[in-house]
């Protein structure tokens, strides 16, 4: 048995070790036979596309295929023909800064990823010191961007906070000036709550008058009820799920508390509207804006369809558009310099799967984001 | 002032919950000394049933008063079932067992509950209809007092001074104190033991299953794992009160809600748990067998 063992293992070695020499070999093949190295452009793609997360990495790499072609169709990027070149990091860190490793020693210049913000994090002093631009279609950790400390860093998707600025400039656009914001002591809950918190004491002619957090799965919210009806607030935001939610609202609107009530995508749920009933009429919640009527998303969603035979994962519209936005900067830069490339991306418009955006000077894009909807009869419907 | 009464009257009605639910832990353990911690799912089953006859009979047309009754009486002939069931299946085979055997099968036939309810119905929200109907002569309460928490505290009250009435003065009250006090002397004078725990199963069903579809008709939605946090709760207001102790599950039902419903309007409710327990260390600090505990703990 031991002695099987140990022979599986040989051969696994020298199967190993062939396959490392044989694409050796390939690539030195492909230079001897390559007449200009500048005739390619390889776009990295860098993610989870083993392991657990898979189902949100493969897609950015669908994504990244399908822009590639159709640059590659229309004569390529600066007459150099777009390589996707994958590198796996099943969303761990370790494994994220291999990739970024892999990807500098492969001379990659742009690279579309990471997924998870914990592997992207690990991963950008690396790219960074190889002055690489990466941008990423999933990862939503504020600081990433707003620390400032990655200028090399971009994102198709709103940040988590960005969820909070808008309800927050919501709020004051409904003349709320005395707000309760509740949360449910979750991560998600009372990080989103923290944000309105932070973002309400930045603004002037609106206050926070009760900050706090309710017990998941409690027999009753009434005394918060009370609670928010003694403080004199005009509008209550709520961090969390719809659960929760759905009781808060009955219990407001039992005791005749007909305040404007706020809340997050963790709300924006056809489930609270059945729970909560006709309490729910007139809820305010934020959610992801909706893509289906973007031209190039639709687009994309065919061109996937067409390619692989089913609809698209998670992120594929972020991809997408990150992969456009990569790419028609490299095009206007007219080369793959670092500076040249990532003042493309902050100066300039580009239209993609997500809509039109551009970047701020921290990373972010603009454009992109959330929308407010109100429960109106029933339904989810955006508020313009 | 106004303040202080609402949460005055929200503190009451979600003790008065506990305490409905607390009954049943406090008169299992005084008959048998067994913490039936399948009681919380019992008072869930409860509220299931009642939605599903509301349900049934709104689709009949039937008025809204005789729903509430049909629904209700409905859910506590079907929660009594299961109370009775669960005695015979889970624990009357254990009865001269260690008494670690019948406290870890409370636990399984607890988690078998929720399961069951999960994949039989939902592990989503559902909504439950209000039940009780807006009183007109409550409309000059504003928020104070509702008419569904005037209704939760009603029966609750008449709940208590029937079920202290009952214990006192029938015959089958009798027999229970007496087995309660002696399972064995019980025994030997003729009382039907079995019966009679089979009866507190019952009494004990009834009143959570109660519980459960007014407060879900209160709230407005139910879901399979309403009863883990309620029953822990009613747990801690049994041992608050004195387990064992009848009128010790009503006192410890109610400060607990109390505690509560004042932690939150007065401090945070971030806190509301962290005071409800405190106060349950304290209490058990300075008087061990819980405020209506005696020494030697009078059983039912």
């Amino acid at each position: 048995m031991r002695k099987l063992r140990l022979i599986a293992l040989c051969i696994a070695m020298v199967a190993m070790l062939a396959a490392c020499s044989s694409e050796g070999e390939k690539k030195g093949e492909e230079k001897a036979e390559a007449p200009a190295p500048a005739a390619k452009l390889v776009l990295g793609v860098a993610g989870a596309h083993s392991g657990d997360l898979a189902s949100y990495g493969l897609p950015t790499v669908n994504a990244a295929k399908l822009v590639a072609a159709k640059f590659n169709a229309a004569g390529g990027v600066n007459g150099a023909m777009v390589e996707v070149y994958a590198q796996d990091d099943q969303c761990k860190p370790e494994l994220a800064t291999n990739a970024a490793t892999k990807m500098v020693s492969e001379d990659v210049k742009i690279v579309l990823g990471h997924i998870c913000s914990g592997a992207t994090k690990a991963a950008l002093p690396i790219y960074l010191e190889s002055k690489i631009i990466l941008m990423s279609p999933s990862a939503t950790n504020p600081p990433l961007t707003q620390s400032g400390d990655y200028p090399n860093f971009f994102r198709t998707i709103a940040p988590d906070d960005a969820q909070a600025a808008l309800e927050v400039s919501f709020a004051k656009s409904l003349g709320l000036k005395k707000v309760a914001v509740i949360h449910d002591k979750g991560d998600y809950g009372k990080g989103f709550a923290s944000f309105c918190k932070q973002f309400i004491e930045k603004e002037d002619g609106i206050d926070v008058v009760l900050f706090e957090g309710v017990t998941p799965g409690a027999v009753d919210y009434s005394a918060v009820v009370q609670k928010i009806k003694s403080s004199g607030a005009e509008g209550v935001i709520f961090g969390g799920y719809h659960p929760e939610a759905s009781k808060i609202v009955t219990g407001m609107r039992k005791k005749g508390l007909e305040l404007p009530f706020l809340s997050d995508d963790g709300v924006k749920d056809d489930t609270f509207i059945k729970v909560a009933g006709k309490y729910a009429e007139g809820v305010y919640a934020t959610g992801p804006k909706d893509l289906s009527s973007v031209p190039m998303n639709q687009e994309a969603v065919a061109a996937h369809k067409a390619e692989f035979g089913e609809d698209p994962g998670p992120f594929f519209s972020q991809a997408y558009a990150a992969a456009q936005a990569l790419l028609t900067a490299v095009q206007r830069a007219g080369s793959t310099d670092y500076d040249k490339v990532t003042e493309a991306l902050r100066t300039q418009y580009v239209d993609t799967a997500v809509g039109k955006i551009k970047f701020d000077a921290k990373g972010d894009a603009e454009g992109v984001g959330f929308s407010v909807y109100q429960v109106k009869d029933g339904k989810y419907a955006e508020v313009k | 002032m106004e303040y202080f009464l609402e949460l005055l009257f929200g503190g009451l009605t979600r003790g008065s919950i506990y305490a409905l639910i607390a009954l049943g832990y406090t008169m299992v353990y005084g008959i048998i000394e067994l913490i039936n911690f399948a009681h919380g799912e019992i008072y869930m089953i409860g509220a299931f049933t009642g939605l599903i006859v509301a349900g049934l009979l709104t689709m009949l047309g039937f008025p809204g008063i005789a729903i509430l009754a049909i629904a209700m009486a409905c859910a506590v002939v079907w929660a009594a079932a299961y109370g009775y069931t669960i005695e015979k299946v889970a624990y009357k085979p254990l009865r001269g067992a260690p008494r670690l055997s019948p406290l870890i099968s409370a636990i399984g036939m607890s988690i078998f509950l929720q399961n069951y309810v999960m994949l039989a119905q939902t592990s989503d929200f559902l909504p439950f209809p209000e039940l009780i109907p807006e009183f007109d002569f409550m409309k000059g309460m504003g928020s104070m007092l509702s008419s569904s928490e005037l209704a939760i505290l009603t029966v609750t009250v008449a709940v208590c001074v029937g079920l202290t009435l009952f214990i006192k003065y029938t015959k089958l009250g009798k027999a229970m104190r007496a087995t309660a006090q002696n399972r064995k002397m019980a025994m030997l004078v003729g009382i039907n033991v079995d019966m009679v725990i089979s009866a507190t199963f019952i009494i004990g069903s009834s009143l959570a299953a109660m519980g459960g579809v007014l407060i879900a008709s209160h709230i407005g939605q139910i879901n399979y794992f309403i009863g883990f946090i309620a029953g822990i709760k009613a747990f801690t207001a049994a041992v608050l009160g004195g387990i064992g102790s009848i009128p010790g599950a009503m006192l410890g039902g109610l400060v607990l809600g109390l505690t509560e419903a004042f932690a939150t309007g007065y401090v945070s409710s971030d806190y509301e748990d962290v005071f409800a327990f405190c106060l349950l260390v304290l209490i058990l600090i300075f008087r061990p067998s819980g405020i209506m505990g005696k020494e030697k703990i009078q059983k039912v």
